[in-house]
């Protein structure tokens, strides 16, 4: 079966320049598991495919039980010529919460 | 107590509060840390790359400007706290113009003495064709060339070196322009606890310090991504302060009495925010490797922080420059059930058929359905929904020849049209340009005023 990843961590995502970060919180060690097979660079490539222009790249943090997604070219140039509401990227990890995976 | 406990009661530590976390945030929680915080210093966060876009467009209009305007009113409120207890105030708040808003802060004290510490040369605004460096884009590689014309600032990322100069000088007050944000916390731990430039762990470790406290309300409980509904009386959120030993261990807290909540699940989320690379985040002073840092929750709204660890600082440094890059003309109008999104797609259309009537042609056009696609892709229709018009053009009035087109929508389009909001006036866009220049060539025109 799949589950929705807000039923299974937390995150907040942050920009810099054209470069959206987003930080996903597992509340546990199986859960933080399940997270590192399944939540990969290129399933998070794919979930934002319609406004990311640029590559995803995934770091580990094992103590805080943390993935960190950097998605280049994610902005629209950046906050401060972006046309979008969302100007500042806050809603790429809540909208990254909605993703399902197997579980 | 057995004399097991004496090397700890004799540790230095150094107390220390987050003021501020943008231009434009409330004083309260700053008078809060002043009164309760017991902290020797507090630091303001007032700049980000907008900011700055901001100040220079004020400056140009008033030579006399380019700082946050609020700093007078802030300072009022603070320096009489401030300055009885004995606490350090360190803001960058000076934006482009330091030495105005040192004037600013003079005045604001009325009459009582205090010294005032600016720090200069960050500011390369004026500067840039002397350098002799090529200043290609940090991200890309891309040449210089393709915004030179277009520059409305440009700005160095300054370490805590001049403001630790500033603080050894007396100074009650330090205002500064661009630094890292950091700096400003890591500052008044280096002279404070006599940390040397090269203890990598400890400068990193004073490093995330700043940057747990330096956007204020996030590391408590703001924007918590979590439980959030539950954070504790977040209209007066308490901000952040940091208990720092001499050896580096620290402790983040908040000042008692205050909202929000402090807990590794809050500070964890800051502790991540806005760093692309965890085991390489590099600022002036030195390189932070998040890898192996832990939080440990010690209960009432204290966590511990522990296994920073630091590399040597870059030899690069950071340098932003803005570029004017177009205006922004934008509308918006609400259409009601039933059919509201195929009401404001209607709307939509007449729209850029009118656009086309008038020749208005916008570099970029994006359209939104805030309430369905706006923050998040699509998923269900919504009974109600607003149709957001944002335009990129080369010039303001094409900005306004776009937003004068809205108001036609009101009696000739589809109709349960509410919420017209009218059309916000154009605003300026700016790129960001970030590039690396030599530490050295940065440095050599730092230097500290006390007064």
């Amino acid at each position: 079966m799949t589950r929705p990843l807000a039923e299974l961590a937390r995150a907040r995502s942050g920009d810099k320049g054209d470069i959206v970060d987003i930080s996903l919180f597992a509340a546990d060690e199986p859960t933080y598991e399940l997270l590192r097979a399944h939540v990969t660079a290129q399933r998070v490539r794919a979930h934002f495919a319609d406004r990311v222009r640029g590559e995803v790249t995934r770091w580990e943090l094992p103590r805080l039980r943390a993935l960190k997604f950097v998605l280049q070219g994610a902005l629209d140039g950046g906050a401060s010529r972006s046309l979008r509401s969302d100007n500042l990227g806050k809603c790429f990890g809540p909208a990254l919460l909605r993703m399902e995976i197997e579980v | 107590m057995g004399p097991a406990f004496e090397p700890a009661a004799r540790m230095r530590r150094y107390r220390i509060g987050a003021g501020q976390g943008f231009y434009g945030d409330s004083p309260g929680a700053a008078l809060d840390m002043a009164r309760h915080g017991e902290v020797s210093a507090i630091a303001f966060d007032a700049l980000s790359e907008l900011t700055l876009a901001i100040l220079q467009k004020d400056r140009q209009r008033d030579p006399s400007l380019g700082y946050t305007r609020d700093l007078g009113a802030w300072m009022k409120r603070l320096l009489p706290i401030a300055l009885d207890r004995r606490i350090a105030l360190i803001t960058n708040a000076g934006g482009l113009n330091p030495e105005g808003a040192a004037e600013v802060v003079r005045k604001a004290a009325d009459g009582r003495p205090l010294r005032v510490a600016t720090v200069h040369g960050d500011n390369l605004t004026e500067r840039l064709g002397t350098l002799a460096v090529p200043l290609d884009h940090a991200v890309t590689g891309a040449a210089f060339g393709e915004v030179s014309d277009r520059v409305v600032f440009a700005a160095a990322y300054l370490g805590a070196g001049p403001l630790v100069e500033a603080l050894s000088r007396g100074a009650d007050v330090v205002v500064t322009g661009r630094v890292a944000d950091s700096a400003l916390f890591l500052a008044p731990l280096v002279h404070a606890l006599g940390w040397a430039w090269d203890d990598w762990d400890r400068l990193a470790a004073g490093t995330v310090v700043g940057h747990l406290l330096e956007c204020s309300g996030q590391a408590c409980g703001g924007n918590f991504s979590g439980d959030w509904a539950s954070v504790p009386e977040p209209w007066h959120l308490g901000y952040p302060l940091a208990e720092v030993s001499e050896d580096g261990v620290v402790v983040i807290g908040k000042p008692p009495g205050s909202g929000g909540r402090v807990t590794a699940e809050t500070v964890s989320e800051q502790l991540l925010y806005e760093v692309q690379d965890p085991t390489r985040y590099v600022c002036p002073d030195v390189c932070v490797d998040f890898t192996d840092v832990g939080l440990r929750d010690l209960g009432d709204n204290r966590v511990e922080v522990e296994g920073t660890r630091g590399a040597a600082r870059p030899e690069l440094l950071k340098v932003v420059i803005g570029y004017s890059d177009g205006w922004m003309g934008e509308g918006r109008v609400g259409y009601c059930w039933p059919h509201a999104l195929k009401k404001a797609r209607r709307a939509e259309e007449i729209l850029r058929h009118r656009l086309e009537m008038v020749g208005c042609k916008p570099r970029d056009i994006l359209v939104e359905f805030q309430g369905y696609d706006s923050l998040q892709p699509p998923r269900s229709e919504p009974d109600e929904v607003y149709l957001r018009v944002a335009v990129r053009t080369e010039t303001r009035a094409e900005a306004e020849a776009m937003t004068r087109e809205m108001p036609y929508l009101a009696l000739n389009g589809p109709p349960g049209l509410g919420g017209y909001g009218g059309v916000t006036p154009p605003r300026e866009l700016l790129g960001i340009w970030p590039t690396l220049v030599p530490r050295e060539i940065v440095e050599r025109d730092v230097h500290v005023e006390v007064t």
